[in-house]
């Protein structure tokens, strides 16, 4: 198994290649110089010059990737050209807080979507059936950034119930376990976890009704087993699929929150990203895509060695 | 918003071509499932509705969606003259409704359409001629597949700079890796099946296995697997224009209208969320329309 893990490992070695010079290559889609970003336009050439030189920007396309990579390499992300920060150190802080609306949305939209996806697999009735899919397609379909504004309409204007931004009381620095925290997070998580309840629900069921339909179903049923033991085979047997689509959307949660991080200002990557597009603050930009990208990779690879540990049929090449 | 069940993940869907080459028995068989199949006719029904209403949009008879006016704004639904009631521009709320379909639906199937071209011209040819050119092309996709659909599309019209040509560009660039894996997987299939052995056989030219064999079985899956990220890409496209990166004011656009109306859910909420109806009514038709689309063809999903 450490094997595999290794040798997926090693196969992520030239798609990691092409995500840094995807990545490099954001600066340079930039519309003009990449310099212009940084310096008034009515700047004189000397000084222009001079910063090209600083930055690197005066030598050819590869030595300026080589450089970056060797840079970035040592953990060096560059320098926020709004704040003057070190990009490492604004996307560290704003990759806690978007990993914790992740996890919460994970926590609501993974077990809901199990129980209702199994349920709708078994339901006799036609009712449940279409309910829960009705429910999925809702998950789906919904724009969840409408959906989150719908929610501080309901709940923070009309109700006046829960905080409609922020990630906590006014002057609070980061997250706390405590209840005003927790406040903060219920619409975002709410609205987060709608896409992922929607898809899983959906692959659940799915998965679970083609099970159903195995004739080693039927023989256990023929042999007198339990309806629990027999639903414990079926989860046995639908959990490679299902990993594979929580897994793909745990990473959308991380890397797609930015839409609900805007509404409700709550600084995550997502919102540094946003402001950085702003602003113009590439160096930002890179980074945070950067980060977030090798994240999303580390975590398929996780996905994809869990499932090979659940079922050793799937190994791939 | 994820992908092979119509989503935001972008994965690929496992889609198994219809055994027997498309024959015209078999799509009259398909016409006859969809006649009768009420959520389909009812989907295709609002969306013919939604397209028609906002192409005819000038003859409609509707108020200029541009005029502004400083003393008739965030008017309530239902004032007079306003059946909507108006934005925080003063504008009427119906006539922008109607014609930011055009820029809204536009900004969703013309990157699906971009993708379904480039993607499955490379997943059929990679499908087909496999070995290195196979290894290449999804290698390559493989490098897409290593950021979250989203981020992907908000970092590439990011570093672009606002625009809605921007927009179209990373959304299309976003949409080729599922579309080229989905076309690629089914191409491998279909070559595989013995009636291609048999057509090579019998003295077929590679050109004509290509067009018969190969396009008349992988066309209909690959299409209804695009369909199904027409809603997906509505809502993307809407998401980047909601966050000031797609289409720029005045225009009329679903996503920006949310944007411009979001100062105003203190003041009127019903209309602050109006456009965003829009985009759920029109993204759960192509969503059950692409479903019914499926169970019609008989494409597993």
């Amino acid at each position: 198994m450490l094997l595999y893990a290794l040798r997926r490992l090693i196969y992520l070695v030239p798609v990691a290649f092409g995500v840094s010079l995807l990545v490099f290559a954001l600066v340079h889609l930039a519309p003009g110089d990449p310099i212009s970003a940084i310096v008034p336009p009515d700047s004189p050439k000397e000084l222009i010059d001079k910063l090209k030189e600083y930055y690197g920007f005066d030598k050819p396309l590869p030595v300026q990737y080589l450089r970056w990579l060797g840079v970035t390499l040592t953990g060096d992300l560059g320098t926020s050209i709004g704040t003057g920060r070190p990009v490492a150190s604004e996307v560290a802080s704003a990759f806690g807080n978007t990993i914790i609306l992740a996890i919460s949305a994970t926590l609501v939209a993974f077990p809901l979507a199990i129980v209702l996806g199994t349920a709708a697999a078994y339901a006799k009735s036609r009712i449940v059936d279409r309910l829960v899919t009705l429910i999925s397609l809702v998950g789906v379909s919904v724009p969840h950034f409408w959906l989150a504004i719908v929610l501080v309409i309901i709940f923070s204007v009309e109700l006046g119930a829960l905080p409609p931004m922020g990630i906590g009381p006014e002057n609070a620095t980061g997250w706390r376990l405590d209840r005003a925290h927790l406040a903060h997070m219920v619409l975002p998580t709410i609205a987060l976890s709608v896409i992922p309840l929607g898809v899983v629900t959906r692959t659940v069921r799915s998965t679970i009704k083609e099970i159903l339909n195995m004739e080693f179903v039927t023989a256990l049923q023929a042999k007198g087993v339990s309806d629990g033991r027999i639903l414990l085979h079926v989860l046995k047997n639908a959990a490679p699929t299902c990993l594979a689509v929580m897994g793909l959307q745990a990473g959308n949660l991380i890397g797609g929150s930015i839409l609900i991080e805007t509404v409700f200002a709550w600084p995550g990557t997502g919102f540094l990203l946003n402001s950085a597009i702003f602003r113009r603050d590439l160096p930002i930009l890179q980074g945070t895509t950067l980060v977030l990208a090798f994240f999303f990779m580390m975590l398929n690879l996780a996905v994809d060695v869990i499932q090979t540990m659940v079922d050793p049929r799937i190994k791939r090449g | 918003m994820a992908l092979q069940s119509p989503s935001l993940e972008l994965g690929a869907a496992a889609l198994q071509p219809v055994a027997a080459t498309a024959t015209r028995g078999y799509w009259l068989s398909v016409r006859r499932r969809l006649a009768r199949d009420p959520v389909t006719l009812i989907c295709a029904a609002i969306l013919i509705l939604i397209v028609a209403s906002s192409l005819a949009a000038p003859w409609l008879g509707l108020p200029d969606p541009y005029k502004t006016s400083m003393i008739r704004r965030l008017n309530a639904l239902g004032s007079p003259g306003h059946l909507l009631g108006t934005d925080e521009l003063g504008r009427d709320m119906l006539a922008r409704l109607i014609y930011g379909g055009r820029l809204s639906l536009f900004m969703g199937v013309t990157p699906v359409a971009c993708a379904l071209l480039i993607g499955g011209l490379l997943g059929i040819t990679a499908g087909f001629l496999g070995g290195r050119v196979n290894m290449l092309i999804m290698r390559i996709m493989d490098v897409f597949y290593a950021f979250p659909s989203v981020l992907l599309a908000i970092s590439l019209s990011g570093a672009m700079g606002a625009g809605a040509e921007n927009t179209l560009l990373a959304l299309s660039l976003v949409f080729i890796p599922p579309i080229c894996r989905v076309s690629e997987s089914i191409t491998t299939q279909v070559r595989g099946f013995d009636f291609v052995d048999a057509a090579r056989a019998s003295g077929a030219s590679t050109l004509s296995i290509v067009r018969v064999h190969v396009l008349g079985n992988v066309l209909g899956p690959i299409l209804v697997y695009a369909t199904s990220l027409i809603s997906v890409a509505i809502i993307l496209a809407a998401g980047l224009s909601f966050l000031g990166l797609g289409v720029k004011p005045p225009e009329p656009e679903w996503g920006l209208m949310l944007n411009t109306l979001r100062q105003a859910i203190y003041v009127n909420p019903v209309l602050a969320a109006l456009p965003g109806v829009m985009i759920f009514v029109t993204s759960i038709c192509f969503n059950l329309m692409s479903d019914g689309l499926r169970a019609a063809m008989d494409v597993k999903a």
